[in-house]
């Protein structure tokens, strides 16, 4: 992918998240089951963290133990 | 009998059949009998049907209730996608193994005590490696044998349990069994291997890349999947299950990250989606098994969706590896779009089977007040949507255009994909007729608004993270190091250390 196609996909994603942290203050605190369900957006940063830290952790078990050269079993 | 049928009586005529027919008359043969045994359920009255006394303990062949039905829906109606998908198959060897082991899968599911069941999950394991031996080589006869010796080995243990659990006076009427004692443990065993549970699981990964194009379509339901009846049917609210569950959403996506065969990564990430199921009955709260139930059909119906997508793939460019695939969306359009539908499904996208089943799970880990387990199945939910839907399809449709010549596979296999398509479309936007199938009673409504708010903040974060890492998702060149080392590896030593011992030892003596 270029560079500008980059950009046209991550500006409205950006601006879709922005927007439903923001309805999200309206939708919650009814039901809290956890101490989360009351921050508005939370969601939002906890998808965003877990979605580096998979990232990160995955490769980096990779290269530091599993992955293994294809004809390793040969 | 009451007029009942066994519908796997349908699966194993016609495999009888097949024998004999060729031509026209075998593609008619191989869709009726799925479609035959649809409809004989669709009237099957509730009870025990086919009940008979063998060396004093009372068999049932029959038992019809909402739990053993909706699975049978399921597998009847995968049966005929998967058999409109390899309608073109010449050879009949492929068809006659997968309605064995489709009508064994049945038999498992209406089996109303251990021994049937038993009977029928031996017959699952032996019908169904010739779906991985038929694809021929080396490879894929080797990872058959280490499949049948692993399910051998998980028979075993169930026979056992079965056994000893007669014996200490337990009876071997199949229904919620204890969640102590040697007898129930080895059961359980064989149900979490079957399941492919860690650290019993390596099997499944191992060999169902290594399946036919059209095999691993039917490996993919049958097997797991009667194996997650069997939990809810046997250790409702077992608490072990919550953890292993939660390890297991979250080991399966680790490993679909890392995975260059496009086959295996699919593989990999249905150990994702079975850990939810998992979950779902270790809180066994009726919404929770409503949730596991809904999950494995919904499963069933888009993880055969997506590996139908990627063996079209394997089979109209001969390639599985992510690494040598790219820019196919060109070449291959139809096969790009039924994938994505299949793949928006599992990610749990509003509107498709994924979101109204998958949060049911989520909701009863959230009722039972289990912060972790929400928080473990929540980032799986992002790892699913990464590596399923947006790493795996950007390196084979999109990416960097290899300039691969192929088109779109042959128009029983678009039928098959587009029947499974239709079906997670119809199950998220009806998702009321969807759940009025479900066994247990309990009140669930997917679209709430902050049920819709919170899935679209987690998508749109993850896409958000994909397109920042893209850089980082080049497909490696590489194989995974997993539990099947152990085996590989000291099978290996022990052989080693064997002929050591032979050489050691003189013939004089």
């Amino acid at each position: 992918m270029k560079p500008e196609q980059i950009q046209k996909i991550k500006t409205p994603l950006i601006a879709a998240l922005v927007l439903l942290a923001v309805v999200d203050i309206f939708v919650h605190g009814d039901h809290a089951t956890f101490i989360w369900d009351s921050i508005p957006g939370f969601s939002a940063v906890y998808g965003l963290i877990t979605t580096v830290l998979i990232i990160v952790v995955s490769k980096f078990l990779g290269h530091a133990f599993l992955m293994k050269p294809e004809d390793y079993y040969d | 009998m009451t007029g009942w049928i066994h519908p796997a009586a349908f699966f194993f005529i016609a495999a009888a059949l097949l024998l004999f027919v060729k031509g026209k008359a075998k593609q008619g043969i191989i869709l009726a009998a799925p479609a035959l045994g649809f409809l004989s359920l669709l009237i099957a009255p509730e009870g025990d049907h086919g009940t008979t006394t063998f060396m004093g303990q009372q068999l049932i062949f029959g038992r019809v209730d909402r739990l053993s039905l909706i699975f049978g829906y399921i597998f009847t109606l995968m049966t005929f996608i998967g058999m409109t998908y390899a309608l073109h198959l010449k050879d009949e060897k492929e068809h006659i193994a997968a309605l064995l082991y489709a009508g064994s899968a049945l038999g498992v599911t209406f089996a109303g005590d251990l021994f049937t069941l038993f009977l029928f999950w031996e017959i699952m394991a032996f019908s169904s490696v010739f779906l991985i031996w038929f694809k021929g080589g080396k490879a894929s006869s080797a990872a058959g044998f280490r499949y049948l010796l692993m399910h051998i080995f998980g028979g075993l243990c169930l026979l056992g349990g079965i056994v000893i659990h007669a014996a200490g006076g337990g009876g071997i009427a199949f229904n919620a069994l204890p969640h102590t004692g040697l007898g129930a443990t080895l059961i359980l065993i064989g149900f979490l291997l079957n399941a492919a549970v860690p650290p019993l699981h390596a099997w499944l990964a191992d060999a169902y890349p290594e399946a036919t194009v059209t095999g691993i379509i039917f490996l993919s339901a049958f097997t797991t999947k009667t194996a997650v009846y069997a939990l809810v049917r046997g250790f409702p609210g077992m608490e072990i299950l919550i953890i292993l569950g939660a390890v297991m959403a979250v080991y399966g996506v680790v490993y679909a990250m890392l995975e260059n065969d496009i086959r295996r990564l699919l593989a990999y990430h249905m150990l994702s989606q079975i850990g939810y199921m998992v979950v779902g009955v270790g809180i066994g709260s009726e919404l929770a098994r409503n949730g596991a139930v809904a999950l494995a059909i919904a499963n069933i119906v888009y993880k055969g969706l997506l590996l139908m997508g990627m063996s079209s793939v394997l089979f109209m460019t001969g390639k599985r590896k992510a690494s040598e695939l790219g820019g196919l969306y060109r070449t291959m359009p139809w096969t790009f779009r039924l994938f994505m539908i299949g793949g928006l499904s599992i990610s749990g996208f509003p509107l498709l089977a994924g979101f109204v089943s998958k949060s049911m799970v989520v909701s009863a880990a959230a009722e039972a007040h289990h912060g972790w387990v929400f928080l473990l199945l929540t980032l799986a939910s992002a790892g699913t949507f990464l590596s399923t839907t947006l790493k795996l399809p950007y390196a084979v449709f999109l990416g960097e255009d290899k300039k691969i010549a192929a088109t779109d596979p042959p128009k029983n296999m678009l039928i098959g994909m587009g029947l499974a398509a239709l079906l997670c479309v119809l199950m998220g936007i009806l998702p009321g007729l969807f759940y009025r199938l479900l066994p247990f009673p309990a009140e669930y409504h997917p679209y709430t608004v902050a049920h819709l708010v919170e899935s679209l903040q987690i998508l749109c974060a993850t896409a958000l993270g994909f397109i920042f890492f893209l850089h980082k998702f080049h497909s490696e060149n590489t194989i995974s190091l997993d539990i099947d080392w152990f085996y590989r590896k000291g099978a290996a030593a022990f052989l080693w250390l064997a002929k050591l011992n032979k050489s050691f030892s003189s013939p004089e003596r």
